[in-house]
């Protein structure tokens, strides 16, 4: 067998193995020893909590054991779980109002990480809560974006503000938060092209509306969510430090979690620079968007759950 | 700079030295730093492990080179290992032998499918193929309409068709009757999770109607640790061709990509950089693996002492020239070597006993240039490379349309080539001074 068709064999089962490989050592092991805390370890790491954090988290749990708080490997794996729910925040991060509408959200993140899909999601669930929200196609640059974001306007029942292919973004979002504000409407959803962080002429362009919105209202935006996708790796840090020093984001929406990623990544991001999930994305459709629940969130960081065997959902709500 | 360079120079005549052999010991202590790397680069964990047990087993025992510490030597098989692992593979596309060609693009949601659809287009239309891009993602919003857009702007027509059924659609873009059929089709498929069972189910409907010659998996060179779990999927139900990485533009590591090529053993073939259409270009392991592992001040260092070991290399040269068996491929390798090396001019006249050689008066090389040049002579037929003298006016047309640049680039760069070829012998053969030359190792000139 060469390299690739030993790894292949030793990596086919490494998800099924590995969560019920940590079932059964939480089951039989009586004692933490060092494959116990290797188990750990590794899960962490498979999940994209990334090695600084991973190292911390172990580093807890060790001073734990010492101090023996922790005794059994049922104990550690609770004691994790409940250490990265804390990091987490434990509730849930409510979305951030004006107080006085409307209330201005920016939706912002790289390339596909699913701005304008859960855009449309918030829309639609901020329409059934009796909203009046108005959409904002600040995406002049990708071709069809305007499209895209048309029809998800539509699926909400939200009004819908664009100017043409590559005109001033921050003008298609002043028009939107005006209409808004003249027509007495409650929430300006306003979308934003895809943009590598380190790209600094697109991070001025993003300031740029964000001034715009901040000098027409007060406050404005309320919210600047950066769009993670759940399947990113350690670069999801890099991408929340630059958005964050550029725009000041609020708060995180986790996409692709209906996929077999974990979005560990954000467990980082949270001890690092202290930003709280506020939604996660589990699909394509409309309803897929869900407030973020840390607890749940960090329990299904150490269980294996997928879409066939039934459970699609990560949070109970 | 010219101490800079007489160090390089003295780097370059000391002696391949041996300082000991790496012992377990050094390996060790250096692959705890290496793996730290690896998994900062979203490298999979069970990736990781392997590769560094495998290079455990290689490096000890192995020489230590002269100017390294054992750590850094260490570095050094590791990323001679990676670049050797993703180099793997064949990275040009497998042309049908009946057009059309067919390039299907697979991927998860937002990896890049359908601006990657439209660089390839683009790339392939300026190498005179003549491209069809097929619209075959029905799902999600506008997706038709933004390949529709990106065909306009490019200039290469785009198929769609009212319907559901992706399969359809695919099935008549093959079934059209053009006056000038078109050569490759590249479809562009809805994103998708590897674990939707009846989206893959769909895919392998698609190939089995339409028979692709390639199978394009586009994966984000941001993607994490799942990244072999969602390769393994695609290859298992679709058996993958090749893989392009895309927003490498980023600050990402693109670890991702060791992980994709561990799990499928496919070639990454393209890599897209940028937003733009041109923004595609041609894999280059050496970089990603650099890349990869993030030991910049220790690669640079590394790369200096390489230069001992090129000295190998040299005298290979020198025996071509003396032969007149010196190539284009050659004459390639050098101009890269110059362009690490700075201004040829002021190295020779480091040199001991040389004074300053009228001929290479002025002789300096602009990294753009060198970068044209490589275009050009990578779109020429290995037999041209070989011999030149067969490059007549329609091949000169091909190459430069295949390289994007023009016919005079394509000429002038025969003549530098003919005009090196003349010099070296000249030098080589020796008259006079030069005679002190005959032994000359050097690679760049
Ligand atoms: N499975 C799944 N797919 C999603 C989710 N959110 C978005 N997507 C898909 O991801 C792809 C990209 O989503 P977009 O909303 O277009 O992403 P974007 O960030 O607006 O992309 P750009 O504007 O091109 O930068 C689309 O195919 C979406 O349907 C999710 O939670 N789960
Ligand atoms: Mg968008």
């Amino acid at each position: 067998m060469n390299f690739f068709q030993r790894l292949k064999e030793g990596l086919r089962k490494t998800r099924e193995e590995f969560s019920r490989h940590l079932e059964a050592l939480v089951g039989f092991k009586r004692e933490i020893d060092e494959e116990f805390t290797e188990g750990l370890e590794e899960a962490l790491i498979l999940a994209d909590v990334g090695l600084p954090t991973t190292q911390y988290l172990m580093e807890q749990l060790g001073q734990q054991i010492r101090a023996r708080g922790v005794r059994t490997p049922a104990e550690a794996l609770a004691y994790l779980k409940e250490e990265v729910a804390s990091l987490l925040g434990r509730e849930v991060s409510p979305l951030n109002w004006a107080p006085s509408p409307p209330t201005v959200i920016l939706m912002v993140g790289v390339n596909g990480s699913g701005k304008t899909t859960s855009l449309g999601k918030l829309a639609f669930l901020l329409a059934r809560e009796g909203k009046k929200v108005v959409v904002a196609a600040a995406d002049t640059f990708r071709a069809a974006a305007i499209d895209q974001l048309e029809v998800w306007a539509q699926r909400s029942g939200a009004a819908f503000i664009r100017h043409q292919p590559g005109a001033d973004p921050a003008a298609v979002a002043f028009d939107a938060l005006q209409a808004a504000k003249s027509r007495g409407w409650d929430v300006v959803l306003v979308d934003t092209a895809g943009r590598l962080q380190t790209k600094v002429n697109l991070m001025e362009e993003l300031k740029k509306i964000k001034r715009v919105l901040a000098k027409e209202q007060e406050g404005a935006p309320h919210e600047v969510l950066l769009v993670l996708d759940a399947t990113t790796g350690q670069n999801a840090l890099s991408q929340a430090r630059l958005f964050k020093e550029a725009v000041e984001v609020t708060g995180i929406v986790l996409t692709k979690l209906d996929g077999t990623a974990k979005g560990g990544v954000v467990v980082a991001i949270a001890r690092e620079l202290e930003l709280p999930v506020k939604f996660i994305g589990l699909g394509e459709g409309i309803e897929d968007l869900q407030p973020f629940y840390p607890r749940d969130f960090a329990e299904a960081l150490f269980t294996d759950i997928r879409p066939e065997g039934g459970e699609k959902q990560i949070c109970s709500s | 700079m010219l101490s800079l360079l007489s160090e390089r120079i003295q780097g370059i005549f000391k002696k391949l030295r041996s300082k000991g052999r790496l012992t377990p010991e050094d390996v060790d202590g250096a692959l705890k730093d290496i793996r730290v790397a690896l998994l900062e680069a979203d490298v999979n964990f069970r990736v990781v492990k392997d590769l560094v047990n495998r290079i455990r087993e290689r490096a000890v025992g192995q020489e230590i080179l002269e100017s390294l510490t054992p750590a850094q030597q260490v570095v050094k098989i590791v990323h001679e290992e990676l670049t050797r692992l993703m180099g793997g593979g064949e990275r040009g596309i497998n042309w049908a032998p009946q057009p059309p060609t067919v390039v299907m693009m697979v991927g998860l949601q937002g990896s890049g499918k359908t601006t990657t659809a439209a660089k390839l287009a683009a790339l392939w239309k300026k190498q005179g193929k003549r491209p069809l891009l097929v619209a075959a993602d029905v799902y999600r919003p506008a997706a038709v309409k933004q390949l529709q857009v990106l065909g306009e702007q490019i200039g290469v027509p785009v198929f769609s068709w009212e319907s559901q059924d992706p399969v359809e659609i695919c099935r008549r873009s093959l079934e059209q009757n053009l006056p000038f059929p078109p050569n490759p089709v590249i479809i562009d498929t809805a994103g998708r999770l590897h674990i939707d069972v009846p989206l893959m189910e769909e895919l392998k409907a698609i190939k089995e109607e339409i028979q692709p010659q390639e199978i394009l998996l586009v994966v984000d060179a941001m993607t994490g640790q799942d990244a072999v779990e969602v390769a393994q999927r695609f290859h298992a139900d679709l058996g993958l061709t090749g893989v392009v990485l895309t927003k490498m533009d980023g600050d990402a590591r693109g670890g991702a990509a060791l992980s994709v090529l561990a799990v499928t053993g496919c070639p990454i073939k393209f890599m897209g950089t940028g937003e733009k259409i041109g923004n595609i270009e041609i894999f280059h392991p050496d970089r990603l693996a650099s890349r990869i592992l993030g030991m910049g001040d220790v690669l640079t260092l590394i790369e200096k002492a390489q230069e001992h070991v090129e000295l190998e290399k040299a005298k290979e040269w020198h025996k071509k020239i003396q032969q007149r068996d010196f190539t284009l491929e050659d004459f390639l390798e050098q101009l890269k070597q110059m362009k690490k090396m700075g201004p040829l001019e002021e190295l020779l006249h480091l040199l001991p006993g040389l004074g300053p050689i009228k001929e290479l008066k002025g002789v300096e090389v602009d990294p753009k240039e060198v970068v044209r040049m490589e275009a050009i002579i990578q779109s020429m037929t290995p037999e041209e490379r070989r011999n030149p003298a067969i490059i007549n006016s329609s091949r000169k047309k091909r190459i430069a349309a295949g390289s994007g640049t023009r016919i005079q680039d394509v000429n002038r760069l025969l003549r530098q080539f003919e005009e090196t070829k003349k010099l070296l012998q000249v030098l080589t053969e020796g008259k006079g001074k030069k005679k002190k030359m005959k032994e000359l190792p050097f690679p760049w000139i």
